[in-house]
């Protein structure tokens, strides 16, 4: 709660875990009692330097893995499972170049940690394929030509298939409002707000 | 990658009271907030105590007095996609889905939104400012055009929250949970100004939560709504805003609140307005009057002396749009 305690020695913060781990008690420590996949529940204890065995359930498959308490979804994604389609922009909250689903709701990975991602299901741009078949969302990005330099798209196209799975149909003010979390310098938006009306029709065609 | 901290998810409420009451601590909810100022050093955490997994603080319920609760882990996007709210409080409705973007509001909690820390740039930036615990604010001097035009005092930050002057407005009240038991607070009461302490927004004590947001029945004839102007027309914090909740019978603005956003370090009643609102018809005249009023003890700074035209306008437009 104090933003002064950053100020500290090192040795202050080792004391400080200490604390941290006597109001633990020893039998939570470093015990998660999360269970596959389902909604984070009981104690979990991780010191800063430790790391967490974990359960994620990532375009339908599980995975398991540990992480370090710091570490994002993002980080995770991107440097321990290879799922690079995932952009690092801003790594702020604000571009949008990370942006997964998770329990099929638009979010920055960059925002999440990979803990609190436990028991939830979370989907990538590669989720996102039929096999080796683009995506309704992806094949209008094509078609519609909606990218220049291409590093905002990933992102761009899971921000779409979030907006498209709450609002189906939705119009231009929506989609300009539903896309507006992620940011294109390459100015690509009208293209973009055209993918995303031709990524609903492709949809509700059942061609994607 | 962000700092080192330790991590805790606690069992149960208490435990994260517990938690959260240690030194060096700060709760996780949506973390929006949180992650962005960790990893801009604005200040540190020894340990991150997750509370978005407690059941108790979730859900939109109506209450038995006729109003609502809504839990402190309520998404922004579920505020502002609730048809009850959007029917009987629409200002809040408004206010949730005016703030930052589709994923930030799918992540954002109503309580983390009233608990923010403050854009400044100054005080998210390398500077060691008043409210860091340092000796002068570097917009005084500095750009200031987005710093505010009311309360300053010494300090210069505007509140950042949409949702915040739609609930004052409203007159919501927030149970907080604590090492010292519970207590009810009217939302009116919970913001700090810098005049009061200028290094907290709030009056939460360490280990100190929200646990959910009370609104009170709907008056009859109440008629609320929402006004953001900002530099963009999406995703961007406002310049000005304002959030009016009045009731209003026989055509005659019988009570009710209104209250500005993006101008001031708190969530600012426009007391004088509210004033010269009261009984009278919301014609042209009364608003202009009111309108006038809103920004009679402005103190703009070098660079914000727009926002006070700004407010004159955003409060005309906002009260006509209820007229």
């Amino acid at each position: 709660m104090s933003e002064d305690s950053g100020k500290r020695q090192d040795s202050q913060r080792g004391i400080s875990r200490r604390n941290f781990l006597g109001t633990m008690g020893a039998g939570t420590l470093g015990v998660a009692v999360s269970g596959r996949a389902a909604p984070a529940q009981g104690a979990v204890a991780v010191a800063s330097d430790g790391t967490q065995p974990v359960t994620l359930r990532i375009n339908g498959r599980r995975v398991d893995l540990r992480v370090e308490p710091r570490w994002t979804l993002l980080d995770v994604l991107r440097d321990h499972l290879e799922l690079v389609g995932t952009k690092l922009g801003c790594a702020r909250g604000e571009c949008g170049a990370c942006t997964v689903l998770v329990d099929g709701q638009a979010q920055y990975a960059c925002m999440t940690l990979a803990l609190e991602a436990e028991g939830h299901e979370i989907t990538t741009v590669e989720g996102l394929m039929h096999g080796e078949e683009l995506g309704a969302v992806q094949q209008a990005f094509v078609e519609e030509d909606a990218f220049q330099c291409g590093y905002c798209t990933p992102g761009q196209v899971v921000a779409a298939e979030g907006l498209l799975r709450g609002n189906p149909n939705p119009d231009l003010a929506e989609i300009q409002e539903g896309m507006s979390g992620n940011l294109c310098r390459c100015g690509a938006y009208d293209h973009i707000f055209k993918a995303v009306r031709r990524a609903a029709q492709l949809k509700q065609l059942g061609t994607g | 990658m962000l700092p080192q901290f330790d991590y805790v998810r606690p069992g149960s409420l208490s435990e994260a009271i517990e938690h959260g009451a240690t030194d060096g601590a700060i709760l996780h909810a949506g973390g929006i907030d949180l992650l962005g100022c960790l990893r801009d050093g604005v200040f540190t955490a020894d340990k991150l105590v997750a509370i978005a997994h407690l059941a108790e603080l979730r859900g939109i319920d109506e209450t038995r007095d006729g109003g609502l609760r809504i839990g402190a882990l309520t998404t922004l996007s579920e505020i502002a996609a609730h048809p009850l709210i959007g029917e009987r409080y629409t200002v809040l409705s408004q206010g949730a889905g005016s703030a930052a973007s589709p994923q930030l509001r799918n992540q954002g909690t109503i309580a983390g939104n009233l608990c923010q820390r403050p854009r400044c740039w100054y005080f998210r930036g390398d500077f060691h400012c008043l409210r860091k615990g340092g000796s002068m604010c570097y917009a005084v001097a500095g750009a200031n055009q987005y710093h505010c035009i009311f309360g300053g005092d010494r300090c210069y930050i505007v509140h950042p929250s949409d949702t915040a002057p739609a609930l004052v407005a409203l007159d919501a009240r927030v149970r907080i949970v604590g090492p010292s038991g519970q207590r009810v607070v009217p939302l009116d009461s919970f913001f700090v100004p810098p005049g009061q302490d200028i290094r907290r927004e709030t009056i939460l004590e360490p280990g100190d939560l929200v646990v959910e947001v009370l609104l009170p029945p709907p008056g009859m004839g109440l008629r609320s709504v929402y006004r953001k102007v900002r530099a963009r027309g999406v995703w961007d914090f406002a310049l000005a805003g304002a959030a009016a909740a009045l009731t209003i019978s026989d055509g005659r603005v019988t009570g009710g609140r209104l209250v500005l956003s993006g101008v001031a370090p708190i969530p600012w009643r426009a007391a004088e307005a509210e004033r010269a609102l009261a009984g009278s018809r919301l014609d042209a005249e009364t608003i202009r009057r009111a309108a006038q009023a809103c920004v009679a003890d402005a103190r703009p700074m070098t660079h914000n002396g727009y926002k006070v035209d700004l407010v004159r306008g955003v409060v005309e437009e906002t009260l006509r749009s209820l007229a």
